[in-house]
């Protein structure tokens, strides 16, 4: 336990990457960069690179999906055989498929289901490159290209995560703090609503500590919102200037 | 907040995204807005604009919904035993009955439904019926509607449609006087141009793209007028010499 200590955060409180307890790590986003998809939207998260690209509303496929009183929201969420150190099977594993119901359960909340029965939305998410915290990640890059395809929201989606490293409270860990840290909370939140659609911990935090890392990542959504709006405004301002 | 004092959030013509907050108190949500908790937002994204007290915001980015008595343009996908299905770019595919587009009772011994519309024949239709339960009938049994046999097809988004029609169509018919064109504005974003010549539908084309791109600016309809008179001249001109 001490060696891990040492290992991670140093002594005036910064992690092995060179950030603060508190520090976000660089995120870029854009929007529109798919020709092919009625929505999508290009997320780097630190070292993360995820493309998300969303479909419809339009028919379900399968049939058998369709729900008679409302519209159906089904998500993808696929690692490319590149996107980790060590090759990784393109055919979907039990964490793809047990993320890829994470990620539309927490984007659901967002989508007027109610609104178009009988359709779906499809959303499709490829990591390129994995770094620790993709699922949040791409729920960001997912609620962009959904509201890129024109389906109205009640509000974007942000996903950010905090979570305990040797004895503090950090916000959005990598890859290496995820695996040899204590604990991991992924958060999806609203913020215009105040609300979050998803809450998981991996790990051993105390309530304290616990309700800390909670409002931890929710003030981290918070600055990704901000960006996801300018992403978003960015793309259709480009359009607006072009025709003054 | 003091005595009947009503806070918006916006200004006119301001981009908003999905989730910002536009109004609160006693302000109607009009299109693309909702309400939660007493409090106006946006959901999709688009221009903000307030009527009265409703505030509405312009999409720049939506699909068609299908309402029961709209003109449509739609693509036959497939031939079925009694109708065709029509792809009219909506989250729904439509249906077109045999009997509706026959005029008299359908018999599947006598008529051979591909020889009067097959798979990839355009028609201009109406929605004849449509709701939550079902995928919408179209009609073509009105003058007017029916196969297209000339013509150019563009495509453009659903949400600018009412701005190609103009105020009480102040726009479409300046653009049809002008260019002596027929046009045909499908609500789901496709319009059909028939012209008496390829130049006359080409100019009609070039001014709708136009309209399309600057959907948002004021005065658009006395600015195309006068791009249109320039262009007629230049043709005018060149066929003097």
């Amino acid at each position: 336990m001490n060696e891990k200590q040492e290992k991670l955060i140093d002594k005036k409180g910064i992690r092995l990457d060179g950030r603060k307890a508190d520090e976000l790590r660089p995120v870029k986003l854009q929007v529109g960069v798919l020709g092919n998809a009625d929505g999508s939207a290009y997320i780097e998260h630190g070292k993360n690179k995820i493309l998300a690209a969303a479909f419809g509303p339009r028919e379900v496929h399968p049939k058998h999906l369709m729900q008679a009183d409302r519209m159906v929201l089904k998500v993808r969420y696929h690692m490319a055989p590149f996107s980790v150190q060590e090759r990784k099977s393109p055919a979907p594993s039990r964490r793809e498929v047990e993320l890829s119901k994470v990620i539309k359960e927490s984007l659901e909340p967002a989508l007027f289901l109610e609104l178009y029965p009988r359709t779906g939305v499809d959303v499709y998410v490829e990591v390129l490159q994995a770094d620790g915290g993709t699922r949040c990640a791409a729920i960001t890059a997912a609620a962009l290209a959904i509201a890129d395809a024109g389906v109205p929201m009640r509000d974007l989606v942000v996903g950010c995560a905090a979570g305990k490293v040797d004895d503090t409270v950090v916000l959005d860990l990598y890859d290496a703090e995820d695996k040899l840290g204590v604990a991991d909370v992924p958060v999806a939140y609203m913020p215009s609503l105040n609300a979050i659609t998803l809450l998981q911990m991996d790990g051993i935090l105390d309530p304290e500590e616990f309700e800390k890392a909670v409002n931890m990542a929710m003030e981290g959504c918070k600055k990704i919102y901000e960006m996801q709006k300018e992403a978003l405004k960015t793309k259709y301002m480009v359009v607006k200037e072009v025709e003054e | 907040m003091i005595g009947d004092f009503m806070p918006t959030f916006f200004e006119k013509k301001q981009l908003v995204t999905p989730g910002e907050l536009l109004a609160e108190g006693d302000y109607l949500p009009g299109e693309n807005t909702y309400v939660e908790a007493g409090k106006i937002y946006a959901s999709r994204i688009g221009l903000v604009d307030s009527e009265n007290k409703k505030v509405n915001v312009v999409a720049l980015r939506a699909f068609y919904v299908p309402k029961m008595g709209d003109i449509i343009i739609g693509t036959v996908t497939e031939v079925g035993f009694n109708g065709w299905t029509v792809n009219i770019k909506a989250p729904y595919t439509a249906m077109l009955r045999a009997s509706d587009v026959l005029a008299r009772p359908f018999k599947p011994q006598n008529d051979e439904l591909s020889q009067v519309l097959t798979a990839g024949d355009l028609i201009v239709a109406k929605i004849a019926s449509f709701d939550r339960a079902h995928d919408p009938q179209l009609t073509v049994g009105e003058p007017g509607l029916g196969k297209i046999t000339r013509g150019q097809i563009l495509h453009v988004t659903p949400t600018k449609i009412p701005r190609i029609i103009g105020r009480k169509g102040s726009m479409i018919s300046m653009i049809k006087q002008e260019t002596n064109c027929q046009i045909i504005l499908g609500l789901n974003g496709v319009i059909l141009v028939t012209g008496k010549n390829l130049e006359d539908e080409e100019l009609a084309i070039f001014v709708i793209r136009k309209i399309e791109e600057e959907s948002h600016t004021s005065g658009l309809t006395d600015r195309i007028t006068q791009l249109l008179k320039e262009k007629k001249q230049v043709k005018v001109e060149e066929k003097v010499e």
